[in-house]
């Protein structure tokens, strides 16, 4: 579902975010990626979202060589990747429901589909009777739970989370983690960079660490 | 396009009738979000529509005006400087002779005396005509021609024809005020023009930076927008529809503006008409310029927006 071949990314200012990463994802799994702040994780992630481009090697996602896709094919390859964000990423100014409609309407879905996919993806996070609420009425981890529906709902076969319990208490932490291996039970491929190491080694995934842009440890498929 | 054939596609969404819900959508959307801020809406449209009313108005005016004059020229009238030989009476039945044709409406006769007469209270030689023993002046007969004879061309032919009589010297027509006037319309004809060729470039910069600001605005919001998939054509549509708003406001005021001169003006040209025999009066807005503000409007609005667009919307990428 996702691989990496000899993948470096080169920054403009000159740095390598990420250098030689090799790596495979079979459709369906789920993986921690772990490492020191400026190891890479993120590069890594913004890769598989076309957020940022491959400087050398090559990036597949579900059967397709990113580095082909014209910038006019970026939008329609996102709407296959789900991606969630430590700072939530929500519009201040839209209602619950109407940050997690987003992707629908944005891909020209009807409206009652709409309707019914935003309900169907609230009460997977358990925030159905919060769908009227503005983000900055709702805790930290409820926001977050805005932002995994709306990564959620258009069933992207990939999900992407970026330090995801970053920002939240150990025990909210270990709720968003088993949301995510629910997810994961129904097919999703998951990749999920934190540095929480305790949570992750509890969990029992496989577990990727990146040190200085390069893959320093893999716990295998197995894992 | 030949390097991606062995990818599995993306599959786009083509439906024609989805695709223009989406569009009305989007078009009120953009309406309603202009209609929140609706004092920032009406000054930006009220500029707009400013700057299309004026190089209307005036090309209006400068039509009416050219009108007027083509409606004028036709009564210029054609001085005949007799021969110095001819008399008095001689001068009569030559003017006689003329008003006998039918291409002639009316004549006068300026005899000798008259003209030096007139000479005197005119030309302030009136001392050093005294001097002379004789009279220099010529008889003339004031010649109007018949209401068919309209224009330039016909009058001047007119004229040859009347030089032609063995008493007449010369036949000169009056036409240098009605040609200096067109003159004068041709000259601010073409100023309207650089005007609404300018005010035009003015309407395309307010829209493009009102809309630059808006993007400014909405900077996290186009964000998100493209990490969830949205296309450009998808994030560019709502800009481009507000600049057409814009526009399309901006040539309702234009109108109004216009139409309210009109009414104004009115009174004013009817008196003034009225001092010089005319039953001129101002046209409503003529097809020509309802179009151009109608038409101009939206059509500004939507290129000033396509500028900023163009120009700021890539800027924008989520990180
Ligand atoms: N936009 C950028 N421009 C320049 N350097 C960057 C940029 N983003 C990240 N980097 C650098 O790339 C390295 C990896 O960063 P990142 O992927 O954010 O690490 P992590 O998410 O693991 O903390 C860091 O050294 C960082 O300074
Ligand atoms: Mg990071």
């Amino acid at each position: 579902m996702i691989r990496f071949d000899n993948v470096a990314k080169r920054y403009p200012t000159g740095h390598e975010g990420l250098s030689g990463v090799d790596l495979h994802l079979e459709p369906g799994e789920m993986a921690f990626l772990t490492g020191h702040s400026g190891a890479g994780k993120s590069t890594l992630l913004k890769l598989i979202g076309l957020l940022e481009r491959a400087t050398r090697g090559q990036v597949w996602v579900n059967g397709r060589n990113l580095n082909k896709l014209s910038n006019r094919d970026v939008p329609y390859h996102r709407r296959e990747v789900g991606m969630i964000f430590q700072d939530h990423r929500l519009l201040h100014d839209r209602t619950v429901f109407d940050n997690i409609a987003l992707p629908l309407v944005v891909s020209g879905m009807g409206h009652a589909e709409v309707t019914r996919r935003v309900r169907a993806a609230l009460d997977k996070v358990g925030l159905l009777k919060k769908d009227k609420v503005f983000p900055i009425a709702l805790s930290g981890g409820e926001q977050q739970r805005v932002g995994i529906a709306r990564a959620l709902v258009s069933k992207p076969p990939v999900l992407l989370a970026d330090e995801p319990t970053g920002n939240l208490d150990p025990e909210l932490s270990r709720e968003i983690m088993e949301l995510f291996m629910q997810f994961n039970q129904v097919g999703v491929t998951l990749l999920v960079a934190t540095h929480d190491i305790d949570l992750v080694n509890r969990l029992g995934k496989r577990i990727i660490t990146l040190r200085n842009g390069r893959v320093a440890g893999d716990s295998g498929t197995a894992g | 396009m030949a390097k991606r054939v062995r990818q599995p596609g993306f599959r786009r969404n083509r439906n024609p009738v989805t695709w223009l819900l989406r569009h009305a959508q989007m078009s009120l959307s953009s309406l309603g979000r202009l209609s929140r801020s609706p004092l920032t809406t009406l000054m930006t449209a009220a500029v707009i529509g400013i700057a299309l009313a004026l190089p209307s108005g005036l090309h209006m005016l400068v039509d009416n005006v050219r009108q007027l004059s083509a409606s004028w020229d036709g009564s210029a009238s054609i001085s005949l400087f007799l021969n110095d030989a001819v008399s008095d009476e001689q001068a009569e039945q030559v003017r006689a002779k003329v008003a006998a044709r039918n291409d002639i409406a009316d004549t006068r006769l300026i005899d000798r005396a008259a003209a030096l007469d007139e000479f005197r209270r005119l030309s302030g030689f009136g001392q050093a005509i005294e001097l002379l023993d004789q009279n220099p002046l010529p008889p003339v007969v004031l010649a109007r021609p018949a209401a068919r004879i309209q224009g330039s061309d016909a009058v001047g032919h007119l004229a040859q024809e009347l030089q032609a009589f063995r008493e007449i010297d010369l036949a000169q027509v009056d036409l240098q005020w009605v040609e200096r006037l067109g003159a004068i319309t041709g000259t601010i004809e073409r100023a309207v023009l650089v005007l609404a060729v300018l005010l035009a470039g003015a309407v395309l910069l307010i829209v493009g930076n009102t809309i630059r600001l808006e993007i400014q605005n909405r900077h996290s919001e186009i964000e998100v927008v493209k990490l969830v998939g949205g296309t450009d054509a998808f994030i560019r549509r709502p800009f481009l529809y507000e600049g057409f708003w814009y526009g399309l406001l901006g040539a309702a005021i234009a109108l109004i503006l216009v139409i309210v001169s009109l009414v104004l003006l009115d009174g004013p040209v009817e008196r003034l008409a009225g001092l010089y025999n005319s039953r001129f009066e101002l046209a409503a807005v003529d097809w020509g310029s309802f179009l151009g503000i109608v038409g101009g409007g939206p059509l500004l609005g939507l290129c000033g927006a396509w500028l900023a667009v163009g120009r700021h919307l890539a800027h924008v990428q989520p990180e």
